[in-house]
Formats: structure tokens, sequence, C-alpha cells
């Protein structure tokens, strides 16, 4: 089903959107006013939009600590988001979760997450809620060539399949844990090889085309709310930035990234494709650009300016006997 | 010779001693090879605490990058470990044991007792703990007292980068498995640290400074909180005695008995929570032992129960200050 007008739009205002995001995360952690490890997803942005927008109020995403992303894919508040990452009362989380914590149950976003493989068992709990409340919906697994060794990982691929799950699983093939390449640490040629031996389909996209991971997430999804069962998609992108932000990359080649973003940039791609189709024009997007920069531009203001959450906080939310 | 170096240098270089005086010393975890089969430089991560920086240069495939796989990597470090290799691996956070607790305490601490003594298992999980990093609810626990909760299991919680090299050749050296807790905090702490290869024994807590008035029982980052109240409590004429445990598991029990029968008080000061840990485990050992001897009920200065928080501002106030262990001597001094 091609995409309509809006549709594209939407895809664009997403991925921008969270393209913006990180620059800015980039520039404003440099200054040191943002507390913690901060991962940033720019140059993968195809992948979680691909993805959500075929997502709706019945459908939940467990994310990783390179979250971001996803979470506003998913529709979290950008301005909570900022002001959680900058650890203010008034972020998502009351802050006291930071980056690698960004949730929003009440968007279906299960949260990010600091422990690399744990939202996959999660994203299985939420496909089986699903299932048995009949709700229609599907749960997404996003997670890392690094996380797709983990353990947990493989068991809640056969957990899927065994119950039949409307679960995706989505391994965004990174190049790199860390510093360690997936080259060497994945041991098949590609992570979704695997998926064989869940007895799911196992499919391998250009993470950097919006439109290749758009179709491959749509038959997912549809395969999943048709009770088929789960798939497992490899989206091969790349990072812009380090691991985390401070990381010097020593571990990556030389001009790398510089070409990288020179060559195969999501977003360049997708406004080649649609203004080149007559689909959407350059000034449309430009619209969006400015848009997006002073939603991003906000954000940050407001989050700067918000008051860290009240001393009494620290012991609320848990139960507490002494 | 002793010299000025830090903590982290201190880990290195117990690594690198050891590594060099027994082959079958063995290192392993992720990046702490810095990132195999990356195209930019050799070795450009010592793991990301920076500890094993170089160390693949000099023993090339004993120092092995993992795939991020806790539980397999951590249990073929036990596997090896009953096998003739003494491994040492690399559990980045010790928040992680949670993927990986099986092997741990399962399998590790099991084997000797279970198998009639017929099994050593020399293995050495080294492991960064605690907070102060803005790392939030699962990169900040202070998970050692779960460790010290299990037979068979030995538990390191170095304070100096002294202890932290003489303690570390002495978890290589020693035929149980050894969980060895490094606080994040302290990897920059410099010290004074001989040059030549030496172990400390587990189970002897060090004294490190000496009071009449109190007896302050703590461990690893906190030691350095111990002695900033007790030096504050000094200029109020408060004398404080400084034990730190250096070791969970053994405890020296002993040490602590002996310093809180010249005090007859105690505060014991722990960064971990306060239910189940190395706070009510030390009180209620000097309430049975030691119960004639105190002069005050027992104070523990701990973080308080909840999961660390990310906000700056609330993690600054989980954290146990000196203020907190000014309060508490005070209090058990009566003079609040
Ligand atoms: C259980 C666990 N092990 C290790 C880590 C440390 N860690 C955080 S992110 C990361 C690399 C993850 O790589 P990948 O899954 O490929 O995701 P990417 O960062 O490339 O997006 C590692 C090792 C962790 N947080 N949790
Ligand atoms: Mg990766």
């Amino acid at each position: 089903m091609p995409l309509s007008k809006d549709e594209l739009l939407k895809a664009y205002r997403m991925m921008k959107t969270i393209r913006e995001f990180e620059e800015r995360l980039h520039v404003e952690f440099a200054t040191g006013e943002i507390p913690g490890f901060v991962h940033l997803y720019a140059g993968e942005e195809a992948s979680a939009t691909g993805f959500c927008m075929h997502l709706d109020d019945r459908d939940k995403i467990a994310s990783n600590h390179r979250g971001h992303g996803h979470s506003i894919g998913k529709g979290c508040d950008v301005d909570a988001m900022m002001a959680e990452i900058y650890g203010r009362g008034n972020g998502l989380c009351g802050g006291k979760g930071g980056s690698m914590h960004i949730a929003d149950l009440s968007k279906g976003m299960m949260g990010a997450n600091g422990i690399v493989g744990g939202g996959s068992p999660l994203a299985c709990g939420a496909a089986l809620a699903a299932k048995q409340l009949g709700t229609g919906g599907v749960a997404i697994s996003f997670f890392g060539d690094g996380a797709s060794n983990q353990g947990t990982s493989m068991e809640s691929l056969n957990l899927a399949s065994v119950w039949n799950l409307p679960c995706i699983f989505v391994v965004e093939n990174n190049g790199y844990a860390e510093a360690t390449s997936s080259k060497y640490s994945v041991a098949c040629d590609d992570a979704a090889d695997r998926a064989s031996a869940f007895n799911m389909p196992g499919v391998v996209v250009d993470g950097h085309d919006f439109f290749a991971v758009y179709e491959a997430a749509g038959e997912a999804v549809k395969r999943a709310r048709e009770g088929k069962g789960p798939t497992l998609i490899e989206c091969k992108l790349n990072r812009y930035y380090g691991h985390f932000e401070g990381d010097a990359q020593t571990y990556r080649g030389k001009d790398e990234v510089k070409n990288l973003r020179a060559t195969i940039d999501c977003l360049d791609r997708f406004r080649a494709k649609v203004t080149s189709a007559d689909l959407l024009s350059e000034a449309e997007l430009d619209v969006i650009d400015g848009e997006v920069a002073a939603l991003i531009d906000g954000s940050v203001e407001k989050a700067k300016a918000a008051p860290m959450p009240a001393p009494a906080e620290l012991l609320t939310d848990v139960y507490i006997s002494y | 010779m002793a010299r000025n170096i830090s903590y982290q240098q201190a880990i290195g270089e117990a690594l690198a001693q050891e590594m060099e005086r027994d082959e079958t010393v063995i290192l392993m975890g992720e990046d702490v090879a810095g990132g195999a089969g990356s195209p930019g430089e050799d070795d450009a991560w010592g793991g990301v605490l920076g500890v094993t920086k170089g160390l693949y240069g000099k023993f090339g495939d004993r120092v092995m990058d993992t795939p991020i796989t806790e539980s397999a990597f951590i249990g073929a470090a036990v596997g090896a470990a009953t096998s003739g290799l003494r491994p040492v691996a690399e559990l980045m956070f010790i928040d992680f044991m949670g993927v990986c607790f099986d092997q741990m305490f399962n399998q590790a601490a099991k084997f000797r007792y279970m198998f009639g003594g017929n099994a050593e298992t020399p293995v050495v999980i080294r492991t960064m703990y605690g907070a102060g990093f803005r790392a939030a609810a699962q990169h900040s626990q202070c998970l050692y007292p779960v460790f010290t909760h299990i037979p068979g299991l030995k538990v390191v919680t170095p304070s100096t980068p002294y202890d932290a090299k003489g303690l570390l050749i002495q978890s290589i050296r020693d035929n149980d498995p050894v969980i060895f807790c490094e606080h994040k905090a302290l990897y920059t702490l410099e010290g004074d640290v001989p040059e030549e290869a030496y172990a400390i024994p587990f189970g002897e807590a060090n004294v490190t400074r000496e009071g009449d008035d109190v007896t302050i029982v703590t461990l690893g980052r906190m030691l350095h909180v111990a002695h900033e109240a007790a030096d504050a409590l000094a200029k109020e004429k408060i004398s404080c005695e400084v034990v730190d445990l250096r070791t969970t598991s053994p405890m020296d029990t002993d040490t602590i008995i002996e310093s809180v029968e010249n005090t007859g008080r105690l505060v014991v000061l722990d960064e971990s929570h306060p239910r189940c840990s190395i706070a009510t485990d030390v009180s209620a050992i000097v309430a049975q032992e030691a119960f004639g001897a105190l002069k005050a009920p027992i104070r523990m200065v701990t973080a308080p129960h909840v999961p660390v928080p990310f906000a700056e501002n609330l993690e600054d106030l989980y954290i146990p200050d000196a203020g907190q262990v000014q309060q508490a001597v005070r209090t058990v001094m009566g003079k609040d």
C-alpha cells in the first residue's frame, strides 16, 4: 500500500524530530549540563519510523538504551522526554529515570532499558497480553546486534514462536556493540539468520531506507495482527555518534562516520526519493524542518528552566518499611 | 618501591603481574581487548573501565572480548576455572549480575561443597558498583550484600589503590570464586602502591584510624566518607575508630568486636540498601557477640530502601554523606 501524502509528511516529521532531538543533545551534552549516560540514535531514524508508522494505541514497544528514537516514534511527548534527560521534576519519569529509562506506558512505550537484552522478554509479555485480551495489538522489541547475542533474546524468539505471539523482533544492527564489531560477535552472517531456527520469518532490510523498512514492518505487523506469529527483522544501519556521548570512537575506521553521513543518510534519501517522484516538494519538507527545529529549541529551553524533582520524591513510588 | 598511582592503574597492574607470573590467568569481558573485529585502532577500549587497556597488546589472545552474553561467558569462566585456568572475567556493572546470577551462585559457589570438596573454582569476577554517576537505577547499585549472603563466594570491596592491587592478587591466587567489587567513584583515586606484587589476605579488616569513643565500620567508597566525618568530629572532641572491612566474605568479626569492646559504640556505614545488608549483618554480630560492651544502641547509616534515582539532587540525597555519619555518631554519644 503506497503511503498517502499525510503519511509521508508524518514519517518525515518523525524522522526529522528524532534527528534534531539527537543532534541537539549531542551539542547540549558537550556543555556538561546533561547528566549520566546518553546514547544517541542519530543515523538510525528510518528504523524506528518505519515500524512505528504502522502502530496505534493498541500496540506496545520495548526499547533499549538507545531509546530516544523509539520513544518519539511511539508518540512520547518531546518536551517531557527532554525534561527527563535533564533530570527535571516534570520529566516523563519525574526525573527518576533519565535517558536510559524513558517510558510512557500510556503511549505503549514500555521503556528504554539499561540492561542489554532486557526488552525482548517484556515484549513477549505485552504480545501475550494482547493475544489473551484480544486487543488486536502487537508488540515490538527493538534491540541491537550486541543484544541479539544475549540469552534473553534467543529465549524470547523461541517463546514467541512456541506461543505464536503477535511479537516482532527488530535487530538494529549498527555494526557495533560499544567497541566490539558485530562481525566478530554475531556468529551467523546476519542476525536474521537465526529466525529459521525458531521457525519464524527472518528478514534483512536496509535500515537507511525508510521505504524498505516500512514495507518489511508492514508485513510483519500484518502477520502478527492476523495471528500468524512472530517475525525477526534485521535493519542494517549505522550510528552517527559514539556508543555514548563522550566516546572517542577510536575503534572506528578513519572518516567512517563522515562517509556514512555523506552517502547513506536516511533523511537525505527520503527527501531525494519523495521529491524526485513528486510526492512531496522541497518546500513542504523545509516547513517541517523549521517546525521541528522550533520544537526542539523550545524543549531544551523549557527543560533547562524546569525545577529539579522535589527532595521528597526520593522516597516515593516504592514500598519502604524502614 | 611505592609510587602514587590510581585505583584503576593498580587493578590493571595486578592483572598484568599475575598474567606474567601464571600463564593460566586469562581475562574475558565486553570490550576488555578493546573491541574485537572493529576497523579502527587495536585495543581502543580497555573495557569500559579502561582497566585492561594495554593487556591485549602484551598477552594477545589471553585477553578476550566476549559477545554480550553474560550468562555464557561468566559461566564459561567458571567452567574454565574447574578445568585448569584461572579466569578473571569482567562483569561491567554489578547490576548485570541479574543476567548471569545462576552461573555465579548455583554453579560457581556450590561446586567445592556440593562435590564433597572435590572441586576448585579459582575464578574472579571483577565488577563495578556504586552510585554517584547519574547512571540511574540499573547501573548504580551496591549489590555485594547479595553475594555475601551466599556460602561459597568470597566478596571483596577494596577502598584504596593499595588494597585494590593486593586484594586482586589474592583473589586471583585464591582457589574459591571471588566477586571483586570496584567502586566506580574510586577509579581515579590515587595512592601509594608498591611496584612489586603483594597479596592482602582475605578476612583481615583494616583499622584505618584509631579512636576511643565510637567505632565506625565501613567498606569501599564509604571509607572515605567515614574519614571525612571522623575528621569533622575530632573538632568536636569525639574520637572515632574507623574499620574498613576490605572483604565482606570472609568477614573479620574479631577486629570489629575488639574495636567495639574498646569504644563501646558502633556506627555502621554502608552505601547499599538497609535491608539484609552489610550494615544489618555487622550490627547483628556485634549485638550478639559484644552486647555487654555497648553503651548505646547501634546506628546504621545506609542509602534508603529505594532504587537509585537519576536526577542529580535526588541521587546526592540518596548517597550517605559525612553529615549523616556525624549525626549518627553524635546520637550514639548522646550528644544530639
Ligand atoms: C546485560 C548488559 N550487559 C552489558 C551492558 C553494557 N552495554 C550497554 S549498551 C552495550 C552495547 C549494546 O550493543 P547493541 O545491542 O549492538 O546496541 P547499540 O548500542 O549498538 O545500539 C553494552 C555492552 C548492559 N547495559 N547490559
Ligand atoms: Mg549495535
